[in-house]
């Protein structure tokens, strides 16, 4: 009988923070104090609170260690499992109050979540189906065996479930298009080439429940027709790919993928495709053409997927987390599903916070939370006391909301109406020192090289307007720039082939529609009012604060820093070249930029 | 059938088929850089964009399939921006030396260029700079000049099936190239020409013709290739009475524009001062110009002289199939069957 249950994260982030080290650790100690068979180690999947990795909690009591390190363990074992004693210094210590919390339910981080595709991540040991079906797991499956097709179709319809890959498109009815197609072959594909960069929630799923995603998958199977699945899978995603290989061996052995599953008659099979990892892979079309071998540029739709998709046949493609919604709405029902959310977003949705709050990681919110709610209570606020500027939403080719928007709800319609968009759930959080011109060059740089060169207004349109972003933060705009980026935006948005030319321009397009002077700023004032833009600040010295050290001068490349020996100094601006090196150096803080 | 309005004007078309031949039908223009009926439909360059009524984007019209009471504009502000827009980006990456460029006066992109009236680009910034390669006897790559359409590589992989050359590379950086942007010569390429053909601007530019005269001092003749009995349509360009160069005729029934590396640039032959033009016969060791007549009354003599197997045919892949069948017939009926042909060797 054991007494105590711990579980160690082994998602990638903990993982990369010495989870794995940390577990031997805990073996070594339990076998020295004969503690083996009182407690029980699970690896487990993500808990999205990747910043505070590796995380170590302990059950029955739930608590919640973070931050721990193979270092750490014989204190541990010895001050709480032997003893009893709770280990102050490894708890979770709230930023604002500095008080420590125990359970991990009173972390804000995860108080405000609804963890509904995450439910088995960082619970379960992903690499055991059983843990799996003992929290409910292939109930869907076995439910959906008992239905017609068109009945499955019709429950995740009335579910209002919609498509978690970008676009949001209703799940029932893209099942029902391929349902209604007519072949003797129809393809399943699900869509985890997730190149959002930043972006890891479907990675998480994959590592920390794969059977979840497993069971959307077959249960999509039975419901359009279909008897074969690819899994595209980005190869710099190893786990995710050994543990989807274990639990599909795993399923295989249970009689719940091969040949007449559960007895019903009905034969799935489910392959893994790793995809060599291009952000436009994950565009489906693109993503078809991968899995056939040829080089993953989008094709025109129509002919959509669900008519002519993998090797002409009707396919249906999802994103991870959708399919791993799909198999508890199966278990749970319409009803309880629907409930959650807003009338035109139903569910979560997983985002991945980044950028300036105190708590960075995977969080899964009801739809309609605000985005005040997700940044200052999940997310702690802004770091360092700074002030919230704007917040990056839906990866690359999302866009850039101001504060004014605080108050939104988030879900599909009203992320697209303020020119964001929901996409795969990226959430960069920026404050005051971030420059939104220099940031929205950091994403069209990304997109424009992501572009997969096929057609024109995407592959030379993105070019064209990084090029005048580029110049703009190096001081060197002029005032038609500003309407160029516009007509510019507005043609690659309208005449590129995919969805990755026809969102790159956002970024652009929502700092230009809520940050223009910035813009201005940097045009006509030739001034970067975020201080960021190297070759648009000036440096000078705050003659209260200098000592008169000397050390700025000895590290100026160019000899512009003058002043006698304990009297203030000054830079000669024409002399400076804005290397910043003097404001590396003084020890004071009196080195300014304007 | 479909019914669709384009412009006002009502037509019927085939279910399957697309705006554009739609459009066609009715003799409504819609420029294009990357389409060619004999190829799969890719939507790349964006110049066939139009307006669908109810449709969010803009459309390839190129790609796109009619539907029943489809709502099409060719001829809005909207699309006409669209199209502008698409050639300012791509001349702003373009060299501009039409003065010595060999495809001036039948370059798809001078033409959209000069419908629209755009001179040069509004958008300055890196345009291409990639080393011309020249290592094959019959054209020249320029990729430079390329527009990406990629109806080269389509033309490659879907009718010839060499797959000599694809993208690489991604976003401003992508190129047609052969494996590893190996010289050409050094790829699985045949030189069937066919690309140098398909291509709208002056990315691949046939050596024979350099220089030889611009395109509107050529004279097109259409024939059949004489190298074998397949029977490829070729365009000949013709100037002064000397051909310049080959094209496929795509018009051609027999090879709808499919040509071979011989019948595409092995015309050297045609004005080469030693070609044989009249038959030659051999007296007292010398050979003599003679009549055909002369010259077909001597192999009749030697033939009756022959008897049975003393006799043997070989024909030539030149001859069509029929006249090869003839061949074999006549050698019959002179009483052997020692017959053979080229093509075994
Ligand atoms: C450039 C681009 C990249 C995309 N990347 C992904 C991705 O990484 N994962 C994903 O699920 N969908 C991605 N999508 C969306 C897919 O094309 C597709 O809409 C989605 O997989 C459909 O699944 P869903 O209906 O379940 O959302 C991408 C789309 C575009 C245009
Ligand atoms: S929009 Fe961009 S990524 Fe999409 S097909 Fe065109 S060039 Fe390729
Ligand atoms: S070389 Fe010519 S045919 Fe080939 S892609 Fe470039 S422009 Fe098109």
């Amino acid at each position: 009988m054991y007494e105590r249950q711990i579980l160690i994260c082994a998602g990638t982030g903990c993982i990369s923070s010495g989870s794995l080290q940390v577990h031997e650790a805990l073996r070594k100690e339990l076998q020295k104090h004969q503690m083996e068979d009182k407690v029980r180690i699970i690896l487990s999947g993500c808990h999205g609170f990747c910043e505070k990795g590796p995380i170590f909690i302990v059950y029955p009591e739930d608590i919640f260690y973070c931050e721990v390190q193979a270092e750490d363990i014989p204190e541990l074992v010895e001050e709480y499992l032997v003893k009893g004693n709770v280990v102050e210094r490894l708890l979770y210590k709230d930023p604002v109050t500095e008080d420590a919390v125990t359970s991990h339910q009173e972390i804000p981080f995860y108080s405000k979540q609804k963890r509904l595709a995450l439910r088995n991540c960082g619970v379960i040991d992903p690499e055991n189906i059983d843990e799996y079906i003992i929290r409910g797991g292939y109930q869907g499956l076995e439910r959906a065996l008992r239905m017609e097709s068109l009945d499955i179709i019709n429950m995740i319809k009335s579910s209002g479930l919609r498509g978690r890959g970008g676009a949001g498109f209703p799940t029932g009815m893209k099942w029902e298009f391929a349902y209604r197609n007519e072949s003797d072959k129809k393809y399943v594909v699900c869509n985890a080439d997730e190149g959002d960069p930043g972006a890891f929630m479907d990675r998480s799923v994959l590592e920390g429940d794969p059977h979840a995603v497993l069971e959307g998958i077959i249960i999509a199977g039975l419901a359009i027709g279909s008897d074969e699945a690819y899994l595209y899978v980005r190869a710099e995603y190893p786990l995710a790919i050994r543990r989807l290989r274990t639990a599909i061996a795993q399923a295989q052995e249970y009689g719940l993928i091969g040949e007449n599953i559960l007895g019903s008659g009905f034969g799935f099979k489910i392959n893994i495709k790793e995809g060599a990892g291009a952000f436009v892979c994950g565009e489906e079309t693109a993503l078809l053409a991968s899995i056939e071998g040829e080089r993953g540029m989008p094709r025109p739709r129509p002919p959509f997927p669900a008519v002519k998709g993998l090797w002409g046949e009707p396919t249906c493609i999802n994103n991870v987390e959708t399919l791993a919604n799909v198999s508890l709405i199966m278990r749970k029902g319409t009803d309880w599903y629907s409930a959650i959310g807003t009338e035109g977003s139903k569910g979560t949705k997983i985002f991945a916070l980044t950028g300036k709050v105190n708590n960075t990681g995977l969080c899964e919110v009801p739809m309609g939370i605000t985005l005040r709610e997700i940044i200052f209570d999940i997310g702690g606020g802004i770091r360092d006391g700074k002030k919230f500027k704007a917040v990056q939403i839906g990866g690359p080719s999302g866009g850039c909301l101001p504060e004014s928007h605080l108050d939104q709800p988030v879900d599909y319609d009203s992320l697209t109406s303020a020119g964001a968009m929901m996409g795969s759930g990226g959430m960069v959080v920026m404050d005051e020192d971030t420059c939104m011109v220099d940031l929205a060059r950091y994403f069209l740089s990304f997109t424009q090289s992501e572009s997969c060169g096929k057609c024109t207004p995407c592959r030379e349109g993105t070019k064209r307007m990084l090029e005048i972003l580029e110049r703009i933060t190096k001081g060197q705009g002029v005032a038609e720039d500003i309407p160029r980026l516009q007509k510019l935006a507005l043609a690659v948005k309208d005449g590129s082939l995919c969805g990755l030319g026809q969102t790159a321009p956002n970024p652009v397009l929502t700092t230009l529609r809520y940050f223009q002077d910035e813009y201005e700023a940097h045009i006509f004032d030739r001034r970067c009012p975020a201080g960021q833009c190297q070759e648009l600040l000036t440096y000078y010295i705050d003659p209260e604060l200098c000592t008169g050290c000397r050390a700025c001068t000895r590290v100026c490349p160019t000899g512009a820093i003058t002043g006698e020996k304990k009297e203030p100094h000054v830079i000669d601006e024409e002399k400076c070249i804005n290397c910043g090196s003097c404001a590396e150096r003084c020890k004071f803080d009196a080195i300014k930029v304007k | 059938m479909i019914s669709l309005t384009i412009n006002g004007q009502n037509v019927e078309v085939e279910e399957g088929s697309t705006i554009l031949e739609a459009a066609d039908k009715l003799d409504i223009f819609i420029p294009t850089l990357c389409h060619d009926s004999r190829l799969a439909p890719v939507g790349a360059c964006r110049m066939c964009l139009v307006e669908v009524e109810r449709a969010r984007a803009l459309m390839a019209a190129c790609s796109v399939p009619v539907m029943e009471g489809m709502v099409v504009h060719t001829d809005t502000e909207r699309v006409h921006a669209a199209r502008k827009e698409n050639l300012q980006l791509l001349l702003a990456n373009h060299p501009l030396d039409c003065l010595t460029c060999e495809k001036n006066g039948d370059c798809r992109l001078q033409d959209y260029c000069y419908l629209y009236g755009i001179s040069e680009s509004e958008y300055e910034g890196e345009r291409k700079d990639y080393a011309l390669d020249e290592s094959n006897p019959f054209f020249i790559r320029d990729m430079n000049k390329c527009i990406l359409c990629g109806l080269c590589v389509r033309v490659c992989h879907e009718i010839n099936g060499a797959g000599a050359i694809d993208f690489t590379n991604r976003g401003f950086d992508t190129k047609v190239t052969p494996f590893f942007d190996d010289p050409l010569v050094e790829s699985p390429c045949v030189f069937c020409g066919m690309c140098v053909d398909v291509c709208p601007v002056g990315a691949l530019t046939p050596k024979q013709g350099i220089r030889q005269g611009r395109p509107w001092e050529l004279q097109m003749v259409r024939t059949v290739c004489p190298f074998c009995g397949t029977g490829c349509g070729l365009e000949l360009y013709v100037k002064d009475n000397k051909v310049v160069k080959v094209k496929g005729d795509p018009l051609s029934l027999a090879s709808r524009g499919q040509t071979c590396v011989k019948g595409h640039f092995g015309i050297d032959f045609l004005h080469h001062p030693e070609r044989l033009q009249k038959p030659l016969i051999r007296k007292n060791g010398e050979l003599e110009e003679v009549s055909w007549e002369d010259a077909l009354n001597l192999i009749a003599s030697k033939l009756k002289r022959l008897r049975g197997e003393e006799l043997a045919g070989f024909s030539s892949a030149r001859a069509t199939n029929e006249e090869n069948y003839l061949f074999q017939k006549f050698l019959r009926t002179l009483g052997t069957n020692n017959i053979d042909h080229c093509a075994r060797l």
